[in-house]
C-alpha cells in the first residue's frame, strides 16, 4: 500500500485495527487524545469490535483485562499520568498472563507535569511499573513508520508470551505528522486463545486467578513467569546500531531522543569525529549483549536522554565497569536540539582525549 | 421416594470456607440455583472480588476471574464487550462496590452495561477484620469506629443501590435480605431477574443483598439475622428499587 501522512498517534491506531484489535478503551489525556479519537471513529463502528470511553484510566485499564480475559486482542493508550493509574491493573494482566497493549505517549513528570515530549517513566515502564514481581516488554519506536510497525509486533509479541507489551512513545512522537506505510490487512478472524473465558461448554470450568493461601504456589507463579521472561530476553531484545563500527565514542540513546541523537552524530562525523549510536529497540529487555559486544572496541559511552538519566544505570549494569559512561539530559519536557547534542559530544570527545 | 433439595448442579462440591451463619454460602447457592433454572452454566462468566468471597471460584462451577478491588464493573464491561454471549456477574461487597468501586459501578450502570452485580451489603469490611464500609450504620462499632460510625466525622450510611438508580441505564435494582426462609426466597427471585434482565439485553442490574457478619458483629447468627430485622432495614429498607424492565420505551 501507499505511504500516507498521519500523526503517530493516528498511525498507532489504524495499524491496531490492522493488528486485529477488537477492544480499545481509552481516556482523555494529552498528547495521547489522536489515538483515542482515532479508535472512536474508525474502531467502534466495527464489527465485532468496542470502543468505550472511560470513566478513567484506572476503568480502562480493567476493561482491557476483562476483554482479554475472553481471548480478545485489546488496547489502551494514555500518557505518564494515566499510566501511573493504569499500573494496577497491568500487574493484574502480567500476573494472570493475559496479552494487552498499553501505549504510552509520555509527558514531563513528576506529577501533572507538562504536556511536553519526555522520556520521564523510563524506570516505571521497564521495571514493572506496578506492585509485585513482574516485567513487561517495552517497545521505544522513533519514528512514526516504527510506531506503526512496532504496534502491529507489540499485539503479536503479547499474544505469544501472554505478557502485556508498552509502547513507549513520547508527545512528540504522538504529535507529529510523517508519511507511514501499513504492512499489514485487518485479519478476518484470529485464533482463540486456549484459555480465554467464553463459559464452560463442551470444556470444564475455568478460572484465572492468582490470588492464593499459599505462599509457595505463589512463588511457583513467580518462577514461571520468570522462566517466560527469561526466554524473551534470549528471543527479543533488539537494537539499531548507528556508525558503530570505528565509533571511538558511542551515545545510547531510545526513542525521539535517538532521532535528534542522529542528527546529532552526522554533524559530529563531519567534524571528523568518530562516534556511533547504540538505539535499543525493546528497553526491557534491555540489549545487554549489545553493549557489551561494543565494549570490546569502545571505552566511551554518553546516555543521551529527555529525563534525569534513567537509562544510565542500565548501560552501566551492561558495562560492568568494562567502559565509561557520561550523561546528558533535558528533563520536564524541554526538546534538545541535534547541534545542542553535538556540542555535548564534541566537548565529551575533546575532554577524554579521543582526537 | 422423591428427592426435593439437591445440590445445583453449577455449585462445585466443595464445603465452604465461611464463618458459621455468613451470607456468602447462602447467596452462593441461590446463584448457582438461578443458573441452573436459566440453563446458563456454560455462558456464564462470575467476577469474585477481593475480600472474604475471593475464594468464590472454588464454589462456583462456572468461569471465573478474579478482579482488583473495586473494578468487577469495569473488568464486567470489558469481558460483555468483547464477548457479548456471555451472561456476566459480579460478586462485590459493599467496601468493593460502594467505596473503592464506586466510579466504575455508576459508570457501568450509567452505560446500562448489560451485566448483573451482585451486591453484599454487610456494613462492613469482612475479610480485613471488620472496619468501617462507606454502608456502615451510625453508631455502628467497627474495629476503624470504636466509638460507634459518627456523622461528623464519618459521614451517613451510602444508598448506593437508591444512587445507581438514577441513572438511566440502571433497569432493574432491589435490595433483599438473606436472613430468613421467605427473604432468602425473594432474594433468589431477585437474582433470577436480574439475570433475565441481562438475558433479555435490558441494561444494567443489580441485587443488594443485606448479608449477616456475624463474626464482624460480634453477634451468634440468630442475633445477627435479628440485627438485619430490626437495624438494617430501618435504614436499608427492602424492596424493588427501580424496575422498568417492562417499559423500555419509556424513555
Amino acid at each position: 500500500m501507499a505511504k500516507v501522512l498521519m500523526t503517530g498517534n493516528a498511525a498507532i491506531g489504524e495499524a491496531a485495527i490492522r493488528a486485529g484489535c477488537q477492544c480499545y478503551f481509552g481516556y482523555p489525556i494529552t498528547p495521547q487524545n489522536e489515538l483515542t479519537e482515532y479508535m472512536a471513529t474508525h474502531l467502534s463502528r466495527r464489527k465485532g469490535c468496542s470502543f468505550i470511553q472511560a470513566e478513567s484510566e484506572i476503568a480502562a485499564i480493567n476493561m482491557v483485562y476483562g476483554a482479554s480475559l475472553t481471548g480478545a486482542r485489546t488496547m489502551t493508550s494514555s500518557s505518564s499520568p494515566g499510566i501511573s493509574l493504569k499500573q494496577e491493573g497491568i500487574s493484574y494482566l502480567a500476573a494472570c498472563e493475559l496479552p494487552a497493549v498499553i501505549v504510552n505517549m509520555s509527558r514531563g513528570g513528576p506529577g501533572l507535569g507538562s504536556i511536553s515530549a519526555a522520556q520521564s517513566d523510563y524506570f516505571q515502564a521497564t521495571r514493572g511499573g506496578g506492585h509485585g514481581d513482574y516485567r513487561t516488554i517495552v517497545l521505544a519506536p522513533s519514528s512514526v513508520q516504527e510506531l506503526a510497525d512496532f504496534t502491529h509486533h507489540a499485539f503479536e509479541l503479547a499474544d505469544k508470551y501472554l505478557i502485556p507489551v508498552i509502547i513507549l512513545g513520547d508527545g512528540m512522537l504522538g504529535q507529529m505528522m510523517e508519511p507511514v506505510e501499513f504492512k499489514y490487512e485487518a485479519p478476518e478472524e484470529l485464533p482463540i486463545r486456549s484459555r480465554a473465558l467464553r463459559g464452560a461448554k463442551g470444556r470444564p470450568s475455568k478460572i484465572i486467578k492468582t490470588f492464593t493461601s499459599k505462599p509457595a504456589e505463589l512463588e511457583e507463579i513467580n518462577w514461571s513467569l520468570f522462566r517466560r521472561y527469561q526466554q524473551i530476553k534470549k528471543q527479543e531484545t533488539t537494537c539499531d546500531t548507528f556508525m558503530t563500527e570505528d565509533a571511538r565514542l558511542i551515545v545510547v540513546a531510545f526513542g525521539i531522543a535517538a532521532r535528534i541523537a542522529k542528527g546529532a552524530i552526522k554533524t559530529a562525523r563531519s567534524n571528523g569525529l568518530k562516534v556511533g549510536m547504540l538505539r535499543p529497540i525493546t528497553l526491557w529487555p534491555f540489549p545487554s549483549e549489545k553493549v557489551q559486544e561494543l565494549a570490546k572496541s569502545v571505552k566511551q559511552y554518553l546516555v543521551f536522554e529527555m529525563n534525569m538519566g534513567q537509562m544510565v544505570e542500565d548501560v552501566q549494569l551492561a558495562l560492568g565497569g568494562n567502559g565509561e559512561v557520561s550523561f546528558y539530559g533535558r528533563p520536564g519536557g524541554v526538546i534538545p536540539t541535534p547541534s545542542e547534542v553535538n556540542k555535548v559530544i564534541s566537548r565529551l570527545y575533546y575532554q577524554k582525549g579521543l582526537k | 421416594m422423591e428427592k426435593i433439595y439437591t445440590r445445583p448442579k453449577s455449585l462445585k462440591k466443595a464445603a465452604f470456607h465461611y464463618c458459621p451463619g455468613c451470607g456468602h454460602s447462602i447467596v452462593h447457592r441461590i446463584i448457582c440455583e438461578v443458573i441452573d433454572e436459566l440453563n446458563l452454566q456454560e455462558r456464564v462468566i462470575g467476577i469474585p472480588p477481593p475480600g472474604c468471597s475471593v475464594f468464590a471460584y472454588h464454589y462456583f462451577d462456572v468461569d471465573m476471574a478474579e478482579s482488583a478491588h473495586g473494578r468487577g464493573a469495569a473488568v464486567a464491561t470489558g469481558i460483555k464487550r468483547a464477548y457479548p454471549e456471555a451472561i456476566v456477574f459480579t460478586y462485590q461487597g459493599d467496601g468493593d462496590l460502594a467505596a473503592i468501586g464506586t466510579a466504575e459501578t455508576i459508570h457501568a450502570a450509567n452505560r446500562g452495561e448489560r451485566i448483573t452485580a451482585i451486591f453484599i451489603n454487610n456494613a462492613v469490611y469482612g475479610m480485613t477484620g471488620g472496619q468501617m464500609a462507606p454502608t456502615t450504620l451510625l453508631e455502628q462499632k467497627t474495629t476503624t469506629t470504636p466509638y460507634g460510625r459518627d456523622i461528623k466525622l464519618e459521614g451517613y450510611p451510602i444508598k448506593i443501590s437508591e444512587m445507581l438508580a438514577l441513572t438511566k441505564g440502571a433497569v432493574y435494582i432491589e435490595r433483599t435480605a438473606a436472613n430468613s426462609p421467605a427473604n432468602i426466597r425473594k432474594t433468589k427471585k431477585a437474582i433470577r431477574k436480574a439475570f433475565q434482565t441481562q438475558i433479555d439485553d435490558l441494561g444494567f442490574s443489580l441485587v443488594e443483598i443485606l448479608s449477616p457478619c456475624p463474626t464482624n458483629w460480634r453477634m451468634t447468627p440468630i442475633e445477627a439475622w435479628q440485627w438485619i430485622d430490626k437495624v438494617m432495614t430501618k435504614e436499608y429498607p427492602l424492596g424493588i428499587i427501580k424496575d422498568i424492565t417492562g417499559k423500555q420505551d419509556a424513555d
